[in-house]
């Protein structure tokens, strides 16, 4: 049964390739079919596969499958190698699962677009390459993936490449991502020098032997691998590309840029978490990056006026929230999350390109209003996934994730209570914007007519997922509420279990606390945006409001500094040097000889008497030099 | 015998198309296909039968050899011979021929008859100096290639063509006069030192120079390399020549006579003059980079498509530079991979260069946009050989670049960190083809039909090969490996040999750990 | 053997002779003037020959003047028929109108 496990990745790219070969000769309806059929009979194998699995391999943690040997170069031996155990498990299912409800929306959404097959055909490569990502057994493997998925992140964001904007955002999430990719390649090559092989349990196994805790190259190596998952996953000061990328399809930003690959990062930290447990400052930097993520992200998020703009922030905001946990090394809880945030980020982005849709490609929220009665599934659907988001208290998933990260950056070996502030004021914050989002879009009146409702295909997809963004949370439970730890449990034989510094009777403190940041968030926004909206204007008239509000607005001047900093200087060396300075170095010579015969051809004058003069003049010369010498 | 046989096909096919061309204008094409059909037939089953061998028995590196007297007062001889490296590089030079005359089959309506010739005559060149084992022959092979080159681009180049040719005969003709000298201060240094005067190389490469004099000969045979690679401060007749030459002149300039300089440079910088070769290395590897980082800034800013091109070249040639001195097998088999990737992807980004030249009469960026919606086959194509030229996994260009840097990383750190930029940058200008040429709002072209059966043809071809070889290089790797081998072990014996003492077993203990690095599995 | 005249007398006249047929060409505008001087010049070097023959008892003296004489006749004739035609084509024998020649 395990076998079958290269079946995965490989349906998804059959699907592909029979798109690319055939796709404009098919029938919408079989090109939606093979999308659509790819990735759901890949995530029925899944299912097969993780079932199997977790009934039989309780003693053999991984399985390992080898496809071919990649190449072989002195000792350098890569292979096409699948490696499955708990938590590519959870990956490939949320990949898989996700990927085919978003694939199924996808036909619904992208009926009438012309370029139907091929935005199928990048969606199921994408979804390959996410697969070979999570599958790989070794690092250069997982970079096939991760480059991969940066490809058809490129290709989705620019969908609608005749738009150059669009365009634009997707060199820029390319380029972006391609420096922590580069950055990650060094790393490669560190590991491969420190341990003579690229294959990640190797390492793992290897790490602490090779490697004194805390020594540079450990340092080293874990912040080039942490660079290369903060340019995947959006973090400071890597994240400008994300809220561009929303130029993409909305399924495209749900799949991608929610739920799979910008979790890539935290996939990454988590497989090499042995790596990063060697290094209590690299693992202080993923921390720290996080929570200045969140936080940043968060304040940005506070004030879009954009829909996806709004969630893309909130995405980069809450993936700091993982990478926050990785930092304090509750691994689990980054990875309960991650699954959570999937479900119900997908469902978000999903609801809104409904929204977005029926208002005929409305993403301004400032226009929306009043889509409570008039889309009472989506507004409902939307609800929950918002409600999960804010991490209410009880009934959402988004508590039990979120709530345990916040625990764990108070109560963990390296957590503090400057992280545990940090994370509880980005929930408050987060409940906020998520409040706002949902009163501009659903409630007051209504200020754009709808054009027509989303279809089957797209509302059953938001049902399941709002239905998972509910119940996943109860797969993993505090202790204080039934102590169910059913997560944990399947991902603890890969990750280690954090270590805690405070006592574990203490946790309903914070979980009060972390009640009272989300209903303050809440209850703030109802008050400025529902109840009062004149405070808010009046806020408005203010200018150092306004300026922050700016500043916030465009992500903290990011995109600025870097465009005056790197890129401009760029383009500009570029653009100066566009004729190749080089060269003129060569048309300089090229130049003196013809200078020179100018030069000489200008003494051949055509005066016979002149040349005799010339001889005479020289075997004087001569002879006089005979005679004086 | 088979080495002469290539030759031969191709020269005589190049002068039965000069003479049937007076008659016919289009028999010089079909005998020009032919002809390289048959060139790639008898190597590529060579090779196969070869490929056997080459796995089962390593330690014999050179796989035919041919050898005649020629003028032997001057102990010149005719000895042509070929080890895993040759084969490889003849292969690739088949299969380019074929594809260049493919794509000049519509281009070219002038004196087919003389194009083919030429054309044939590079390819005859061209292999003549992967197979030479005599400098002389080697020398002559050498400018056997430049001058029908200097006629190919001269008469049937676009508009600025007489000065792209000049440029670029100029440039390699003083160099190789240059590495001429430096091969006659060999000669009479190895005649002096053994009463012997030979060209052969093999008996050359016993030669014991004083350590200056071979440095400055090695610089003599340095600067040819160089300046056909291209190396960062010689780079500048490539872009003119690139950009001026039809589009098989291009695609065999990329694919095949860069690949010479770095051919030479395996073959013969480092084998006659490792020493010399190792006190350059720090100076070259700096140079690979430069251009790396110079050749992808540059490539950024042009309009022109081919030009651009061009300058992804010297960008990608930057990396060959410092794997070859990174001295390291890892580096040495990336720059193989290299060599043969970049043929492939280079040689495909100018041949769809001249596909939309034909359509829309430019080169110009700035007057193209939105092909993608008019030429979708060509668009997938082009994105994929963008994507193959930024070194995307998957494909042979990541193959080629991942291990030049993971090579060269061991040889320096530094170095290989700012080479690394160069992927980030690479991902700047091949971003900026696709956006250019096929995103972005269209403008009002006529009608334009995507891909012909022919073009179809090629692109398919170079489309499989370079997957297959990001997929699975392995077969390229093996048939390198004895000759890489050989490379590596003469670096690590010349390391020992300047050291101290040359303790007796040392050598005893290299062969053993050279027959151990066959053992696989 | 005896001569009354001393080598270097005649070796001055030659030279004066010689510098008389350069100074003839370099200063004369006429073509005809110029090879007349050159003729000069030709016979001054063939009287050094004949004297330097002399001086050492020689016959190879004579010999190269027998030599110079056969070409300077050959030169005559033709430098001759060279004048004749560009008098035809240009209409002037003047040296300084017939540069055409210039870089």
């Amino acid at each position: 049964m395990n076998n079958l496990l290269w079946l995965i990745p490989a349906l998804p790219l059959a699907g592909f390739l029979l798109l690319v070969a055939a796709g404009k000769h098919l029938s919408s309806k079989l090109v939606a079919l093979t999308g659509v059929g790819s990735i759901s009979l890949s995530a029925l194998v899944t299912i097969m596969i993780g079932l199997n699995f977790l009934s039989s391999a309780t003693d053999k943690e991984t399985y390992h499958q080898t496809l071919w040997t990649w190449m072989d170069v002195g000792g350098f031996r890569p292979e096409i190698a699948l490696s499955l155990d708990a938590l590519s498990l959870v990956f490939v299912f949320v990949i898989t699962f996700i990927g085919s409800l978003i694939h199924v929306y996808s036909a619904g959404f992208m009926a009438a677009d012309k370029d139907y097959s091929r935005f199928f055909a990048c969606m199921n490569l994408f979804v390959f390459s996410m697969l070979i990502l999570v599958l790989a057994d070794n690092l250069l493997l997982m970079y096939l993936g991760w480059e991969g998925v940066g490809l058809c992140s490129y290709l989705l964001i620019g969908f609608w490449y005749e738009n150059p904007a669009n365009g634009y955002a997707a060199r820029k999430a390319f380029v972006i991502t391609r420096i922590g990719d580069t950055a990650m390649a060094l790393g490669l090559f560190t590991i491969y020098y420190q341990f003579g092989t690229l294959v990640m349990s190797e390492i793992s196994a290897n790490a602490a032997s090779v490697w004194q805790p805390n020594t540079p190259i450990a340092t080293v190596t874990a912040l080039l691998l942490l660079a290369g998952g903060m340019g995947k996953s959006a973090q400071l000061p890597l994240q400008t590309w994300l809220p561009d990328a929303m130029a993409g399809p909305s399924p495209v930003s749900a799949l991608i840029h929610a739920a799979t690959m910008v979790t890539a990062g935290v996939y990454l930290i988590a497989r090499m978490h042995v790596l990063f447990e060697l290094s209590a400052l690299a693992q202080m930097i993923v921390a720290g990056v996080g929570a200045v993520t969140l936080l940043v992200a968060g304040f940005s998020a506070l004030t879009q006026y954009d829909i996806k703009r709004v969630l893309a922030y909130s995405t980069i905001s809450q993936i700091g929230y993982m990478f926050l946990a990785l930092g304090v090394g509750a691994w689990t809880a980054a990875i309960f999350h991650f699954m959570i945030h999937a479900f119900f980020k997908a469902l978000l982005f999903l609801a809104a390109g409904a929204i977005i849709e029926a208002l005929g490609h409305e993403h301004n929220m400032f226009k929306m209003g009043g889509l409570k009665d008039k889309m009472p599934l989506v507004f409902w659907t939307f609800l929950i996934g918002a409600a999960s988001l804010s991490a209410l208290p009880l009934i959402s998933a988004g508590f039990y994730s979120k709530d345990q990260i916040l625990w764990y950056a108070w109560a963990s070996e390296k957590g503090s209570p400057i992280l545990w502030f940090i994370a509880i004021f980005g929930a408050f914050i987060t409940a906020a914007y998520t409040t706002r989002m949902m009163i501009l879009t659903f409630w007051g009146v209504t200020r754009t007519e709808i054009g027509h409702h989303p279809g089957k295909l797209m509302t059953i997809p938001l049902i399941i997922l709002a239905f998972f963004s509910v119940v996943a949370g109860f797969i993993e439970l505090p202790h204080n509420f039934g102590h169910f730890t059913l997560f944990s449990d399947l991902l603890h034989r890969v990750l280690p279990s954090t270590v805690l510094q405070a006592d574990e009777s203490s946790e309903w403190k914070f979980q009060l606390l972390a009640f009272l940041a989300t209903f303050g968030g809440i209850y703030l926004v109802f008050i400025y945006y529902y109840r009062e909206p004149y405070k808010i204007e009046r806020l408005r008239e203010n200018s150092s409001f306004q300026s922050l509000y700016r500043f916030w607005h465009n992500g903290w001047g990011f995109d600025r500094l870097f465009d005056l900093v790197f890129v401009n200087p760029f383009v500009f060396i570029a653009q100066i040097n566009k004729r190749d300075i080089v060269d003129r170095f060569y048309d300089g010579i090229t130049s003196v000889t013809e200078h020179l015969y100018r030069l000489l051809s200008a003494t051949q004058t055509g005066s016979l008497r002149w040349y005799i003069m010339g001889m005479v003049i020289g075997a004087i010369i001569i002879l006089g030099l005979q005679i004086m010498l | 015998m088979i080495l002469v046989w290539l030759i031969g096909i191709f020269m005589g096919g190049g002068t039965a198309a000069l003479i049937l061309g007076q008659w016919n204008k289009s028999i010089p094409r079909w005998v020009a296909l032919a002809t390289a059909l048959a060139g790639f037939l008898l190597v590529a089953i060579f090779w196969t039968n070869q490929y056997q061998m080459i796995n089962t028995h390593p330690s014999s590196v050179w796989l035919v050899d041919f050898k005649r007297d020629w003028i032997s007062s001057f102990g010149i001889s005719f000895h042509l011979s070929i080890d895993g490296l040759s084969l490889l590089l003849l292969v690739l030079t088949c299969f380019l021929g074929i594809l260049a005359v493919l794509c000049s089959w519509k281009e070219i309506t002038e004196r087919t008859g003389f194009y083919y010739f030429n054309l044939l005559w590079i390819l005859a060149g061209v292999s003549g100096v992967f197979m030479a084992m005599d400098l002389f022959l080697f020398y002559f092979f050498w400018e056997v290639m430049l001058i029908p080159m200097y006629f190919l681009i001269g008469i049937w180049g676009s508009e600025n063509r007489v000065y792209a040719a000049y440029k670029f005969f100029i440039f390699t003709q003083a160099s190789g006069l240059l590495m001429f000298l430096a091969i006659l201060g060999l000669y009479f240094i190895h005649g002096q030192n053994t009463g012997m005067y030979t060209f052969n190389y093999f008996e050359l490469m016993e030669t014991v120079i004083p350590s200056e004099t071979g440095l400055w000969l090695m610089l003599g045979f340095m600067v040819a390399f160089a300046v056909k690679l291209p190396v960062f401060p010689f780079h500048t007749w490539l872009p003119d020549a690139h950009s001026e030459a039809p589009t098989a002149g291009s695609l065999i300039l990329a694919g095949l006579l860069l690949k010479t300089g770095a051919y030479g440079m395996l073959r013969f910088v480092i084998p006659l003059f490792p020493a010399a070769a190792e006190q350059m290395a720090l100076p070259a590897m700096i140079l690979g980079v430069a251009g790396i980082v110079y050749g992808a800034v540059l490539a950024y800013s042009q309009t022109d498509l081919k030009r651009l091109v061009a300058f992804t070249s010297v960008s990608h040639m930057g990396f060959v530079l410092m794997g070859i001195f990174s001295f390291n097998e890892l580096a040495f088999q990336g720059v193989v991979m290299q060599l043969v990737t970049h043929a492939i992807s280079t040689g495909a980004l100018f041949i769809m260069a001249g596909m939309i030249k034909e359509r829309l009469h430019t080169r110009d960026m700035n007057q193209m946009g939105g092909l993608w919606s008019r030429m979708p086959k060509m668009g997938a194509v082009g994105l994929l050989f963008a994507m193959a030229s930024l070194g995307l996994p998957g494909l042979g260009n990541f193959i080629a670049e991942f291990l030049i840097l993971l090579g060269a990383f061991k040889a320096s750190v530094w170095i290989t960190t700012v080479a690394a930029l160069g992927l980030v940058f690479s991902a700047a200008y091949s971003l900026r083809i696709v956006q250019k040429i096929f995103w972005g709002p269209q403008d009002g072209y006529g009608h334009i039909r995507d891909f012909s059966l022919r073009e179809i043809l090629v692109m398919t071809t170079l489309t499989l090969s370079i997957i297959g070889l990001g997929l699975y290089p392995q077969p390229v790797i093996d048939t390198a490996a004895p000759a890489i081998n050989k490379l590596v072990l003469l670096l690590e014996t010349d390391k020992t040999q300047v050291g101290k003492v040359t303790k007796p077993d040392t050598q005893q203990y290299l062969v053993k750990k050279y027959q151990e690095s066959y053992v696989r599995k | 053997m005896s001569s009354s005249v001393s080598t270097e007398i005649v070796m001055l006249l030659a030279a004066l002779l010689f510098v008389l047929g350069i100074t003839g060409v370099i200063i004369r505008k006429n073509i005809i003037f110029m090879l007349l001087s050159v003729e000069i010049m030709l016979n001054a070097s063939g009287l050094a020959f004949v004297a330097a023959g002399s001086r050492w008892g020689q016959p190879d003296g004579q010999v190269m003047f027998i030599f110079i004489l056969a070409m300077a006749a050959a030169e005559v004739s033709i430098g001759l028929a060279l004048i004749l035609q560009i008098y035809h084509q240009h209409k002037s024998l003047d040296i300084d109108k017939l540069r055409e020649m210039n870089g």
